[in-house]
Protein backbone atom coordinates (compact mmCIF):
# COMPACT_ATOMS: atom_id res chain seq x y z
CA UNK A 1 0.00 0.00 0.00
CA UNK A 2 1.07 3.63 -1.15
CA UNK A 3 0.29 6.18 1.53
CA UNK A 4 -0.48 9.51 -0.30
CA UNK A 5 0.15 12.09 2.98
CA UNK A 6 -2.49 14.60 3.38
CA UNK A 7 -1.44 17.90 5.13
CA UNK A 8 -3.60 20.04 3.80
CA UNK A 9 -1.97 21.19 0.86
CA UNK A 10 -3.76 21.26 -1.90
CA UNK A 11 -5.52 19.07 -3.96
CA UNK A 12 -4.00 15.33 -4.24
CA UNK A 13 -6.48 14.66 -7.06
CA UNK A 14 -3.62 14.63 -9.80
CA UNK A 15 -1.61 12.44 -7.82
CA UNK A 16 -4.17 10.29 -7.30
CA UNK A 17 -5.16 9.77 -10.83
CA UNK A 18 -1.76 9.50 -11.64
CA UNK A 19 -1.46 6.26 -9.09
CA UNK A 20 -4.67 4.91 -10.86
CA UNK A 21 -3.15 5.24 -14.29
CA UNK A 22 -0.24 3.01 -12.82
CA UNK A 23 -2.52 0.96 -11.60
CA UNK A 24 -1.13 1.17 -8.01
CA UNK A 25 -3.02 0.88 -4.93
CA UNK A 26 -2.87 3.77 -2.54
CA UNK A 27 -4.21 5.22 0.17
CA UNK A 28 -4.92 9.24 1.05
CA UNK A 29 -4.18 9.67 4.64
CA UNK A 30 -2.67 11.87 7.83
CA UNK A 31 -2.17 8.67 9.81
CA UNK A 32 1.16 8.43 11.24
CA UNK A 33 0.00 4.71 11.82
CA UNK A 34 -0.81 4.05 8.07
CA UNK A 35 2.51 6.15 6.50
CA UNK A 36 4.60 4.13 8.89
CA UNK A 37 3.51 1.04 7.52
CA UNK A 38 2.96 2.10 4.43
CA UNK A 39 5.45 0.52 1.33
CA UNK A 40 5.96 3.60 -0.28
CA UNK A 41 5.03 7.53 0.52
CA UNK A 42 4.36 10.41 -1.56
CA UNK A 43 4.40 13.66 -0.28
CA UNK A 44 2.93 15.84 -2.64
CA UNK A 45 1.70 19.37 -2.08
CA UNK A 46 0.93 22.88 -3.77
CA UNK A 47 1.18 26.22 -1.99
CA UNK A 48 3.61 27.91 0.91
CA UNK A 49 6.13 26.16 2.48
CA UNK A 50 6.14 28.19 5.89
CA UNK A 51 1.98 26.74 6.00
CA UNK A 52 3.00 23.48 4.60
CA UNK A 53 5.60 22.86 7.79
CA UNK A 54 3.17 24.54 10.01
CA UNK A 55 0.27 21.92 9.07
CA UNK A 56 3.31 18.84 8.77
CA UNK A 57 3.95 19.61 12.76
CA UNK A 58 0.36 20.06 13.27
CA UNK A 59 -0.34 16.91 12.63
CA UNK A 60 2.96 15.73 14.28
CA UNK A 61 4.11 14.15 11.04
CA UNK A 62 7.83 15.82 11.19
CA UNK A 63 9.36 13.27 13.14
CA UNK A 64 7.30 10.44 11.40
CA UNK A 65 8.64 11.39 7.77
CA UNK A 66 11.96 11.45 9.29
CA UNK A 67 11.61 8.10 10.40
CA UNK A 68 10.62 6.47 7.28
CA UNK A 69 13.06 4.23 5.76
CA UNK A 70 11.49 3.03 2.67
CA UNK A 71 10.92 5.14 -0.38
CA UNK A 72 9.63 8.50 0.53
CA UNK A 73 8.72 10.72 -2.59
CA UNK A 74 8.08 14.64 -2.29
CA UNK A 75 6.98 16.80 -5.04
CA UNK A 76 7.27 20.42 -4.98
CA UNK A 77 6.35 21.46 -1.67
CA UNK A 78 6.53 17.90 -0.47
CA UNK A 79 10.35 18.48 -1.49
CA UNK A 80 10.94 21.62 -0.61
CA UNK A 81 9.92 20.98 3.15
CA UNK A 82 12.80 18.21 3.55
CA UNK A 83 15.06 20.47 2.59
CA UNK A 84 16.85 22.68 5.44
CA UNK A 85 14.99 25.91 5.04
CA UNK A 86 12.99 27.84 2.85
CA UNK A 87 13.03 31.64 1.80
CA UNK A 88 9.66 31.47 1.98
CA UNK A 89 8.49 33.04 5.03
CA UNK A 90 11.77 31.95 6.29
CA UNK A 91 10.96 28.69 6.98
CA UNK A 92 12.96 26.05 9.01
CA UNK A 93 12.31 22.55 7.41
CA UNK A 94 12.70 19.30 8.16
CA UNK A 95 16.46 19.09 6.67
CA UNK A 96 16.76 15.73 5.29
CA UNK A 97 18.22 17.06 1.84
CA UNK A 98 21.06 19.18 2.38
CA UNK A 99 20.34 22.26 0.72
CA UNK A 100 18.89 25.36 0.87
CA UNK A 101 15.16 26.58 -0.88
CA UNK A 102 15.46 30.12 -2.47
CA UNK A 103 13.04 32.07 -5.17
CA UNK A 104 13.74 33.21 -8.31
CA UNK A 105 14.62 36.88 -8.82
CA UNK A 106 12.44 38.26 -11.12
CA UNK A 107 15.41 40.49 -13.26
CA UNK A 108 16.52 40.35 -16.87
CA UNK A 109 13.22 39.34 -18.37
CA UNK A 110 12.86 36.39 -16.29
CA UNK A 111 9.64 34.78 -15.71
CA UNK A 112 8.77 33.89 -12.16
CA UNK A 113 6.88 31.97 -10.91
CA UNK A 114 8.63 29.35 -13.08
CA UNK A 115 5.69 27.37 -15.36
CA UNK A 116 5.84 25.25 -18.25
CA UNK A 117 8.02 22.25 -19.54
CA UNK A 118 11.16 22.30 -19.02
CA UNK A 119 14.24 19.74 -19.59
CA UNK A 120 16.16 17.94 -16.93
CA UNK A 121 19.87 17.04 -17.11
CA UNK A 122 22.79 15.33 -15.29
CA UNK A 123 20.05 12.46 -14.47
CA UNK A 124 21.91 9.98 -11.56
CA UNK A 125 19.83 8.42 -10.24
CA UNK A 126 17.24 4.64 -10.05
CA UNK A 127 14.41 7.15 -10.08
CA UNK A 128 15.47 8.10 -13.75
CA UNK A 129 15.66 4.84 -15.32
CA UNK A 130 15.15 4.68 -19.40
CA UNK A 131 14.71 8.56 -18.80
CA UNK A 132 17.30 10.24 -20.63
CA UNK A 133 18.96 13.90 -19.95
CA UNK A 134 16.98 16.44 -21.94
CA UNK A 135 13.38 15.09 -21.08
CA UNK A 136 10.78 17.96 -20.39
CA UNK A 137 8.57 17.74 -17.39
CA UNK A 138 6.30 20.09 -16.43
CA UNK A 139 6.68 22.88 -13.17
CA UNK A 140 5.49 25.58 -11.63
CA UNK A 141 6.59 27.39 -8.54
CA UNK A 142 8.43 30.09 -7.38
CA UNK A 143 10.86 29.03 -5.27
CA UNK A 144 13.94 26.15 -5.95
CA UNK A 145 16.86 24.12 -3.98
CA UNK A 146 20.17 24.95 -4.47
CA UNK A 147 22.22 22.69 -6.34
CA UNK A 148 24.25 20.40 -3.48
CA UNK A 149 25.70 16.48 -2.77
CA UNK A 150 22.26 15.29 -3.06
CA UNK A 151 21.27 16.77 -6.06
CA UNK A 152 20.09 14.11 -8.50
CA UNK A 153 18.96 15.84 -11.87
CA UNK A 154 19.25 19.76 -12.72
CA UNK A 155 17.34 22.49 -14.68
CA UNK A 156 18.22 25.55 -15.39
CA UNK A 157 15.72 28.77 -15.09
CA UNK A 158 17.78 32.56 -14.67
CA UNK A 159 20.62 29.21 -13.52
CA UNK A 160 20.77 25.89 -12.41
CA UNK A 161 19.09 24.59 -9.39
CA UNK A 162 18.06 21.24 -8.32
CA UNK A 163 15.13 19.29 -9.93
CA UNK A 164 15.45 16.50 -7.69
CA UNK A 165 17.22 15.23 -4.28
CA UNK A 166 17.90 12.22 -2.89
CA UNK A 167 19.32 10.90 0.37
CA UNK A 168 19.23 7.40 1.49
CA UNK A 169 15.13 6.46 0.96
CA UNK A 170 14.52 10.17 0.35
CA UNK A 171 13.42 11.68 -3.15
CA UNK A 172 12.26 14.33 -4.40
CA UNK A 173 11.63 16.22 -7.19
CA UNK A 174 11.03 20.07 -8.05
CA UNK A 175 8.50 18.78 -11.27
CA UNK A 176 5.46 17.72 -11.19
CA UNK A 177 5.73 14.29 -12.53
CA UNK A 178 1.59 13.74 -11.82
CA UNK A 179 1.57 16.56 -14.50
CA UNK A 180 4.23 15.66 -17.07
CA UNK A 181 3.24 13.35 -19.51
CA UNK A 182 4.04 10.03 -20.63
CA UNK A 183 7.79 10.82 -19.35
CA UNK A 184 6.57 11.77 -15.84
CA UNK A 185 4.14 8.43 -15.66
CA UNK A 186 7.70 6.66 -16.39
CA UNK A 187 9.52 8.49 -13.45
CA UNK A 188 6.48 7.59 -10.98
CA UNK A 189 6.37 3.92 -12.11
CA UNK A 190 10.31 3.92 -11.81
CA UNK A 191 9.84 5.31 -7.96
CA UNK A 192 7.00 2.37 -7.21
CA UNK A 193 9.67 0.07 -8.33
CA UNK A 194 12.14 1.37 -5.90
CA UNK B 1 15.27 26.93 -20.52
CA UNK B 2 11.42 26.79 -20.67
CA UNK B 3 9.50 25.46 -23.90
CA UNK B 4 6.98 27.77 -25.06
CA UNK B 5 4.14 26.02 -24.94
CA UNK B 6 1.43 25.24 -27.66
CA UNK B 7 -2.29 25.01 -25.62
CA UNK B 8 -5.10 24.01 -27.99
CA UNK B 9 -8.40 25.29 -26.72
CA UNK B 10 -11.61 23.42 -26.33
CA UNK B 11 -15.31 24.80 -26.27
CA UNK B 12 -17.38 22.55 -25.11
CA UNK B 13 -21.15 23.06 -24.09
CA UNK B 14 -23.64 20.63 -22.91
CA UNK B 15 -20.58 18.41 -21.81
CA UNK B 16 -19.72 18.05 -25.64
CA UNK B 17 -17.19 19.59 -27.42
CA UNK B 18 -18.77 21.99 -30.04
CA UNK B 19 -15.97 22.10 -32.45
CA UNK B 20 -13.45 19.19 -33.28
CA UNK B 21 -11.26 17.81 -35.72
CA UNK B 22 -12.04 14.39 -37.24
CA UNK B 23 -8.98 12.93 -35.84
CA UNK B 24 -8.36 9.23 -37.53
CA UNK B 25 -9.38 6.61 -35.34
CA UNK B 26 -11.73 9.05 -33.29
CA UNK B 27 -14.92 7.47 -33.75
CA UNK B 28 -16.49 10.60 -31.60
CA UNK B 29 -15.12 14.24 -31.69
CA UNK B 30 -17.95 15.11 -29.19
CA UNK B 31 -16.14 13.56 -26.27
CA UNK B 32 -13.98 16.30 -24.93
CA UNK B 33 -11.95 13.97 -22.90
CA UNK B 34 -11.41 11.66 -26.18
CA UNK B 35 -10.10 15.13 -28.12
CA UNK B 36 -7.97 15.99 -25.17
CA UNK B 37 -6.44 13.10 -25.34
CA UNK B 38 -5.74 12.84 -28.77
CA UNK B 39 -4.63 16.72 -28.41
CA UNK B 40 -1.87 15.56 -25.57
CA UNK B 41 -0.80 12.43 -27.12
CA UNK B 42 0.14 14.34 -30.25
CA UNK B 43 2.03 16.83 -28.08
CA UNK B 44 0.02 19.46 -26.73
CA UNK B 45 1.44 21.08 -23.53
CA UNK B 46 -1.83 21.88 -21.55
CA UNK B 47 -5.41 22.40 -22.75
CA UNK B 48 -7.85 24.68 -22.37
CA UNK B 49 -11.35 23.65 -22.02
CA UNK B 50 -13.90 26.75 -21.98
CA UNK B 51 -17.49 26.27 -21.08
CA UNK B 52 -19.78 27.93 -23.37
CA UNK B 53 -22.96 26.76 -21.74
CA UNK B 54 -25.67 29.15 -21.71
CA UNK B 55 -28.10 27.52 -19.12
CA UNK B 56 -27.85 25.92 -15.73
CA UNK B 57 -28.89 22.55 -16.77
CA UNK B 58 -26.09 22.45 -19.73
CA UNK B 59 -23.57 24.29 -16.87
CA UNK B 60 -24.26 21.55 -14.19
CA UNK B 61 -22.70 18.88 -16.33
CA UNK B 62 -19.24 20.68 -16.38
CA UNK B 63 -17.78 19.40 -13.37
CA UNK B 64 -18.16 15.86 -13.95
CA UNK B 65 -16.96 16.52 -17.25
CA UNK B 66 -13.51 17.85 -15.32
CA UNK B 67 -13.39 14.90 -13.38
CA UNK B 68 -12.98 12.65 -16.04
CA UNK B 69 -10.52 14.82 -17.43
CA UNK B 70 -8.50 14.91 -15.11
CA UNK B 71 -8.90 10.82 -14.90
CA UNK B 72 -7.46 10.84 -17.92
CA UNK B 73 -5.77 13.38 -18.92
CA UNK B 74 -2.01 13.69 -17.52
CA UNK B 75 -0.56 16.72 -18.35
CA UNK B 76 -1.86 20.43 -17.20
CA UNK B 77 -5.31 21.50 -18.01
CA UNK B 78 -7.64 25.39 -17.57
CA UNK B 79 -10.97 25.34 -17.18
CA UNK B 80 -12.98 28.71 -17.75
CA UNK B 81 -16.14 30.36 -18.82
CA UNK B 82 -18.40 31.54 -16.18
CA UNK B 83 -16.39 31.50 -12.79
CA UNK B 84 -17.98 34.38 -10.96
CA UNK B 85 -16.67 32.76 -7.51
CA UNK B 86 -14.48 31.60 -5.19
CA UNK B 87 -17.32 28.50 -4.31
CA UNK B 88 -17.08 27.98 -8.18
CA UNK B 89 -13.34 27.66 -8.08
CA UNK B 90 -12.82 25.63 -5.13
CA UNK B 91 -15.68 22.92 -7.20
CA UNK B 92 -13.21 22.56 -10.26
CA UNK B 93 -10.34 22.38 -8.21
CA UNK B 94 -11.48 19.50 -6.17
CA UNK B 95 -13.12 17.98 -9.65
CA UNK B 96 -9.21 18.04 -10.82
CA UNK B 97 -8.61 21.47 -12.93
CA UNK B 98 -4.84 22.53 -12.46
CA UNK B 99 -5.70 26.29 -13.17
CA UNK B 100 -9.13 27.80 -13.83
CA UNK B 101 -9.41 31.14 -15.34
CA UNK B 102 -11.59 34.52 -15.09
CA UNK B 103 -12.50 37.02 -17.06
CA UNK B 104 -15.69 39.05 -17.03
CA UNK B 105 -16.06 38.37 -13.24
CA UNK B 106 -12.90 39.36 -12.59
CA UNK B 107 -13.41 42.70 -13.93
CA UNK B 108 -16.46 43.44 -12.28
CA UNK B 109 -14.68 42.22 -8.85
CA UNK B 110 -10.78 41.98 -8.99
CA UNK B 111 -11.47 40.52 -5.22
CA UNK B 112 -11.91 37.73 -7.27
CA UNK B 113 -8.56 37.23 -8.27
CA UNK B 114 -7.08 37.68 -4.99
CA UNK B 115 -9.60 35.54 -3.33
CA UNK B 116 -8.51 32.73 -5.20
CA UNK B 117 -4.98 33.06 -5.73
CA UNK B 118 -5.17 33.72 -1.70
CA UNK B 119 -7.09 30.68 -0.85
CA UNK B 120 -5.54 28.40 -3.88
CA UNK B 121 -2.10 29.71 -4.64
CA UNK B 122 -1.69 31.93 -8.05
CA UNK B 123 -0.30 28.78 -10.23
CA UNK B 124 -4.39 27.86 -9.94
CA UNK B 125 -5.31 31.24 -11.55
CA UNK B 126 -5.20 31.98 -15.19
CA UNK B 127 -6.74 36.09 -15.75
CA UNK B 128 -7.99 35.81 -19.45
CA UNK B 129 -8.07 39.60 -20.83
CA UNK B 130 -10.26 40.22 -24.20
CA UNK B 131 -8.68 43.62 -25.61
CA UNK B 132 -9.94 45.80 -28.09
CA UNK B 133 -8.03 49.02 -29.89
CA UNK B 134 -10.50 51.85 -28.41
CA UNK B 135 -11.14 55.16 -30.29
CA UNK B 136 -8.22 56.77 -28.32
CA UNK B 137 -5.70 54.28 -29.62
CA UNK B 138 -5.57 52.95 -26.21
CA UNK B 139 -6.00 49.20 -25.63
CA UNK B 140 -9.10 48.05 -23.35
CA UNK B 141 -10.10 45.53 -21.52
CA UNK B 142 -13.92 44.35 -22.74
CA UNK B 143 -16.40 41.86 -21.69
CA UNK B 144 -19.13 39.68 -22.76
CA UNK B 145 -16.90 38.23 -26.16
CA UNK B 146 -15.90 42.12 -26.98
CA UNK B 147 -19.26 43.11 -27.14
CA UNK B 148 -18.43 45.76 -23.98
CA UNK B 149 -16.00 48.10 -23.36
CA UNK B 150 -15.06 48.13 -19.66
CA UNK B 151 -13.13 51.55 -18.24
CA UNK B 152 -9.65 49.24 -17.95
CA UNK B 153 -7.11 50.03 -19.50
CA UNK B 154 -5.59 46.84 -20.36
CA UNK B 155 -1.96 47.41 -19.12
CA UNK B 156 -2.81 48.93 -16.05
CA UNK B 157 -5.53 45.59 -15.48
CA UNK B 158 -3.28 43.54 -16.50
CA UNK B 159 -0.38 44.89 -13.80
CA UNK B 160 -3.16 44.76 -11.07
CA UNK B 161 -4.57 40.98 -11.74
CA UNK B 162 -0.79 40.64 -11.48
CA UNK B 163 -0.57 42.25 -8.18
CA UNK B 164 -3.73 40.39 -6.62
CA UNK B 165 -1.77 36.73 -7.48
CA UNK B 166 -2.81 35.75 -11.05
CA UNK B 167 -0.01 33.21 -12.02
CA UNK B 168 -0.68 33.91 -16.07
CA UNK B 169 -2.48 36.16 -18.29
CA UNK B 170 -4.19 35.27 -21.29
CA UNK B 171 -4.31 37.64 -23.64
CA UNK B 172 -6.62 37.56 -26.75
CA UNK B 173 -7.00 40.64 -29.23
CA UNK B 174 -10.66 41.04 -29.94
CA UNK B 175 -9.12 42.99 -33.26
CA UNK B 176 -7.53 39.82 -34.32
CA UNK B 177 -9.84 37.22 -32.92
CA UNK B 178 -11.16 34.08 -35.26
CA UNK B 179 -9.74 36.16 -38.77
CA UNK B 180 -7.12 34.30 -38.59
CA UNK B 181 -4.58 36.79 -39.87
CA UNK B 182 -1.79 36.90 -37.18
CA UNK B 183 -1.62 37.90 -33.89
CA UNK B 184 -0.98 42.16 -32.94
CA UNK B 185 3.12 41.21 -32.19
CA UNK B 186 3.83 44.43 -31.14
CA UNK B 187 1.21 44.74 -28.59
CA UNK B 188 2.23 41.05 -27.24
CA UNK B 189 5.95 42.68 -27.25
CA UNK B 190 5.44 45.61 -25.22
CA UNK B 191 2.65 43.43 -23.06
CA UNK B 192 5.36 40.47 -21.95
CA UNK B 193 8.00 42.80 -21.47
CA UNK B 194 5.72 44.96 -18.61
CA UNK B 195 4.46 41.33 -16.84
CA UNK B 196 6.51 39.35 -14.49
CA UNK B 197 4.29 36.40 -15.51
CA UNK B 198 3.74 34.60 -18.18
CA UNK B 199 1.43 35.68 -20.94
CA UNK B 200 -0.81 33.70 -23.33
CA UNK B 201 -1.45 34.79 -26.50
CA UNK B 202 -4.89 33.56 -27.95
CA UNK B 203 -6.79 34.40 -31.06
CA UNK B 204 -5.43 35.11 -34.22
CA UNK B 205 -3.28 32.03 -35.34
CA UNK B 206 -4.21 31.38 -39.26
CA UNK B 207 -0.87 29.63 -39.59
CA UNK B 208 2.53 28.03 -38.05
CA UNK B 209 4.18 31.45 -38.65
CA UNK B 210 1.63 33.52 -37.14
CA UNK B 211 2.58 30.99 -33.76
CA UNK B 212 5.92 31.51 -34.36
CA UNK B 213 5.66 34.86 -34.74
CA UNK B 214 3.69 35.70 -31.45
CA UNK B 215 6.60 33.53 -29.72
CA UNK B 216 9.04 34.98 -30.73
CA UNK B 217 8.76 38.69 -32.12
CA UNK B 218 5.64 38.79 -29.24
CA UNK B 219 7.91 37.19 -26.90
CA UNK B 220 4.86 35.31 -25.38
CA UNK B 221 5.47 31.88 -23.65
CA UNK B 222 2.89 30.19 -24.78
CA UNK B 223 0.15 30.22 -27.64
CA UNK B 224 -3.25 29.32 -27.37
CA UNK B 225 -5.61 27.98 -30.70
CA UNK B 226 -8.75 26.84 -31.51
CA UNK B 227 -9.29 26.63 -35.17
CA UNK B 228 -6.30 25.87 -36.83
CA UNK B 229 -6.60 22.74 -34.60
CA UNK B 230 -10.21 21.94 -34.68
CA UNK B 231 -10.20 22.21 -38.28
CA UNK B 232 -7.45 20.25 -38.86
CA UNK B 233 -5.31 22.69 -40.76
CA UNK B 234 -2.68 21.27 -38.81
CA UNK B 235 -1.76 18.75 -36.04
CA UNK B 236 -0.25 20.04 -32.72
CA UNK B 237 2.84 17.88 -33.69
CA UNK B 238 3.13 19.31 -36.93
CA UNK B 239 3.09 22.82 -35.42
CA UNK B 240 5.86 21.98 -32.92
CA UNK B 241 8.14 20.53 -35.42
CA UNK B 242 7.45 23.31 -37.93
CA UNK B 243 8.21 25.99 -34.76
CA UNK B 244 11.44 23.57 -33.50
CA UNK B 245 12.88 23.89 -37.04
CA UNK B 246 12.83 27.83 -36.88
CA UNK B 247 14.61 27.30 -33.52
CA UNK B 248 11.99 28.01 -31.45
CA UNK B 249 12.46 26.13 -28.11
CA UNK B 250 9.33 23.61 -28.00
CA UNK B 251 8.88 20.30 -26.22
CA UNK B 252 8.89 17.39 -28.56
Amino acid sequence: MIAIVDYKMGNLRSVENALSRLGAEYQVTSDPDVIRAASKVLLPGVGNAAEAMQNLRAAGLVDVIRSIRRPVLGICIGMQVMCRHSEEGDTDCIGIFDTDVRKFTAENGLKVPHMGWNTIHNLDSKLFKGIEGGSYVYYVHSYRPDLCSDTIATSNHGGMFSAALKYENFYGTQFHPEKSGDVGERILADFLAL
Amino acid sequence: MVAKRIIPCLDVKGGRTVKGVNFVGLADVGDPVELGARYAADGADELVYLDISATCEERATFSSLVERIADRINIPFTVGGGIASLDTAARLLDAGADKISVNSAAIADPGLISAIAGRYGSQFVVVAIDAKLAEDGRWMATTHGGRRLTDRELFAWAHEAQERGAGEILLTSMEHDGVCQGYPCDLYREFCATLDIPVIASGGAGSIDDIADVLTLGAADAALAASIFHYGTYTVREVKEALSAKGITVRL
